[in-house]
């Protein structure tokens, strides 16, 4: 292997100087395949082709930047209405107090700190390993520094449908918060399980999930990314799809002046489905990023990613998306659509969209637009009597609303809705 | 109920003029319709008096009951009671038909300080004119004219028209793109709405939609002026003779 050179050995070094690969257990060996991995590769700078159009800079420096807290006001929590079992994080630290009893979930569930000494064999076929995969063809070294230093985060097994969804709350409460979180979850043979995500967790916030989806499960994720304009996320979801299972994924995003979100997904078994969207909405300095990497190695397999985005006063977004499907999986069904809404002329969107395809009876299809609101819809709604900003607002979701929609459950759904059209009305977009 | 008065109308971006000049009066419960080639300035007029941007109106006035409109935004005319049937419907996906049906009425109903209609009412009201025009509950649910055909179009139109109760209806060449049977029923639909308080102002190429909606008063509009008003009679010299013999009788 080729050595590192010193400047990348150098920043690495500097970067996880208060960080150790704890345990003795297999926690702790997998957790030092990580770090010995990590070693090998560095971690991504400015010239690397993956990060082209975010700088990773800030991610990788030896202290977090500080965060300004958000004052949501009087704005519930999303989710908030929604029963679920809540476990909650400060800063990166699980605060038990503040949580729900986990058992409630009626699923399996560990916190890594007490993880290490128990012989759990499904998560050790599961930490760090979907991770490792992912690595392949493209690096993502924050997602292995995450496997080598997460003392954070949970270990869940749903063996059937799970009671209620988890929810995790992330809060940020100090301005110089640096957090590391891993979750491992595994859906056995026909499981179900929804899991919730709410908060800006920290500062710097540096996330794994891995997620295995065994044959005919079915997993849905929903996240909502906290309004802290200041904190800075790269997080990471690694997925396993196997037969008749199904995997979805939706991101709301609102604020945060750096936010990288990566998908890697992976179609093993015949007939699985994955869904990835995301909602961004961001205002200045706002920085989204989202890159996703679904393959498809398996027959007649669905993927969908829906990734819209709304842009103001200079904000940017960025889209990086690839379906690779692999020799043989045929009758593959790959959908990808990219758009932004820029409401000015400051704002930027950057899209990549890949195709890579082995199989010869296959339909994929990618899409990436950019444009202003429609003028012409405008007129025809404030001459029905709709008022300007009303008018835009209803527009805008509009244009959101593809991506919303891959929330299936209404409720939920309903819940980010609401949420944004509260947002859009109070910032006059 | 609407008057024009010398409204002179060119293109904002361009020197280009478009109206020169029009007066228009038009009484309550009138129906008043206005013919002329292609070009004329019908379709700006009925813009310039919607409030759609791109046109700079120079000289004039146009108001209704007696409000100057020109100086309205577009949603404060629809809320003083004007009402612009579209020669071209616009499509908007990803807003439902329903949702954009109440948040106008209720936009409408709020901004002349009346209480909004409940969902339930709303449904109500909305099924029962919905079921006249023959818009089903498809055609309700689905995105804004979204794949709706011509025909559907224009009758959503209408629909939009009998929800809102305007004092003032401007029809843009509401029969363009409709077959006979489309025809009729969008015109059964906009007689229906005729009443002692309510006027029309109907533009169309055409004199068969005035054998459906009967005007009070043909006006034929050439080179950006009204250049001359009568009776229906007018159009039927129109349908046979052409606008030629006129438009050399204005020069």
């Amino acid at each position: 292997m080729m050595a590192l050179p010193q400047a990348k050995t150098d920043a690495l070094q500097a970067r996880t100087a208060t960080l150790t690969a704890q345990g003795t257990g297999w926690l702790g060996s997998a957790r030092r395949d990580a770090e010995a991995r990590l070693a090998a590769m560095g971690l991504p700078g400015k010239r690397d082709e993956y990060w082209r159009y975010t700088d990773p800079t800030s991610l990788t420096q030896e202290a977090p930047v500080p965060a300004a807290l958000f004052d949501a006001g009087d704005e519930a929590p999303a989710f908030d209405g929604i029963d679920a079992v809540k476990l909650v994080f400060v800063d990166g630290v699980f605060d038990a107090a503040q949580s729900d009893d986990p058992s409630l979930a009626g699923v399996e569930i560990t916190h890594l700190s007490a993880a290490d000494g128990l012989d759990i064999h499904w998560a050790r076929e599961l930490y760090g390993v979907l991770e490792a995969r992912g690595q392949n063809p493209v690096q993502r070294p924050l997602a292995t520094l995450n496997t080598a230093y997460a003392t954070e985060g949970f270990l869940i097994r749903a063996t059937g449908k799970a009671a209620m969804p988890i929810s995790f709350l992330y809060h940020h409460r100090s301005e110089t918060s640096d957090a590391l979180i891993h979750h491992c979850i595994k859906l056995d043979a026909g499981a179900e399980l929804t899991v919730l995500e709410n908060g800006p967790g920290a500062a710097r916030f540096t996330k794994v999930m891995e997620v295995d989806v065994a044959d005919g499960a079915r997993f849905h994720h929903i996240r909502a990314q906290g309004r802290d304009h200041e904190r800075r996320a790269a997080t990471h979801v690694f997925s396993r799809i196997g037969e008749k299972a199904l995997f979805k994924s939706f991101t709301l995003t609102a604020n945060g002046c750096l936010t990288r979100n990566e998908q890697i997904i992976e179609l093993v078994g015949d007939d699985g489905v994955a869904h990835v969207a995301g909602a961004a909405v961001g205002d200045g300095t706002f920085h989204h990023d989202d890159t996703v990497f679904v393959t498809h190695a398996a027959l007649r397999c669905e993927s969908r990613q829906v990734f819209k985005k709304v842009l103001k006063n200079g904000a940017v977004g960025v889209f990086q998306g690839k379906i690779l499907v692999k020799q043989g999986a045929q009758k593959t069904d790959g959908y990808q659509i990219s758009q932004s809404l820029l409401l000015d002329g400051d704002s930027q969107f950057l899209a990549k969209p890949e195709l890579e395809i082995y199989a010869d009876d296959v339909k994929c299809s990618h899409g990436s637009t950019s444009g202003a609101i429609d003028e012409t819809a405008l007129f025809y709604l404030q001459s029905r009597g709709v008022p300007k900003r009303v008018a835009q607002s209803l527009l805008v979701l509009a244009f959101l609303a593809e991506a919303i929609d891959e929330i299936e459950d209404e409720t939920i759904a309903e819940d980010i809705r609401s949420r944004l059209e509260g947002w859009l009305q109070r910032h006059e977009h | 109920m609407l008057e024009i008065k010398n409204l002179h109308v060119k293109l904002e971006e361009e020197d280009k003029v478009i109206l020169k000049g029009v007066d228009l009066k038009i009484g309550a419960g009138e129906v008043h319709a206005i013919m002329g080639p292609n070009g004329s300035g019908k379709s700006t007029l009925s813009y310039v008096l919607s409030g759609r941007d791109g046109y700079e109106v120079t000289e004039g006035s146009a108001t209704l009951e007696g409000e100057e409109l020109l100086e309205m935004e577009p949603e404060e005319r629809a809320a003083a009671g004007l009402f612009l049937a579209f020669q071209y419907p616009v499509e908007i996906p990803g807003v439902g038909n329903m949702t954009f049906l109440r948040t106008a009425v209720n936009a409408q109903r709020k901004a002349r300080g009346e209480e909004e209609l409940s969902a339930g009412d709303f449904l109500k009201v909305v099924r029962a004119k919905a079921k006249t025009l023959k818009i089903d509950a498809d055609m309700l649910k689905r995105p804004v004219n979204v794949g709706f055909s011509g025909g559907e179009k224009k009758r959503n139109e209408i629909l939009q028209m009998a929800m809102l109760e305007p004092k003032m209806c401007i029809l843009d060449e509401t029969d363009s793109g409709l077959d006979v049977d489309a025809m009729k029923l969008v015109s059964e639909g906009v007689n229906a709405l005729r009443d002692e308080g309510r006027s029309f102002l109907v533009i169309t190429h055409y004199q068969r939609l005035l054998d459906h909606i009967k005007p009070d008063f043909v006006h034929i509009m050439a080179a950006g002026r009204i250049i001359k008003s009568g009776g229906p009679e007018l159009a039927l010299e129109v349908e046979n003779n052409g606008y030629a013999d006129l438009l050399a009788e204005a020069e």
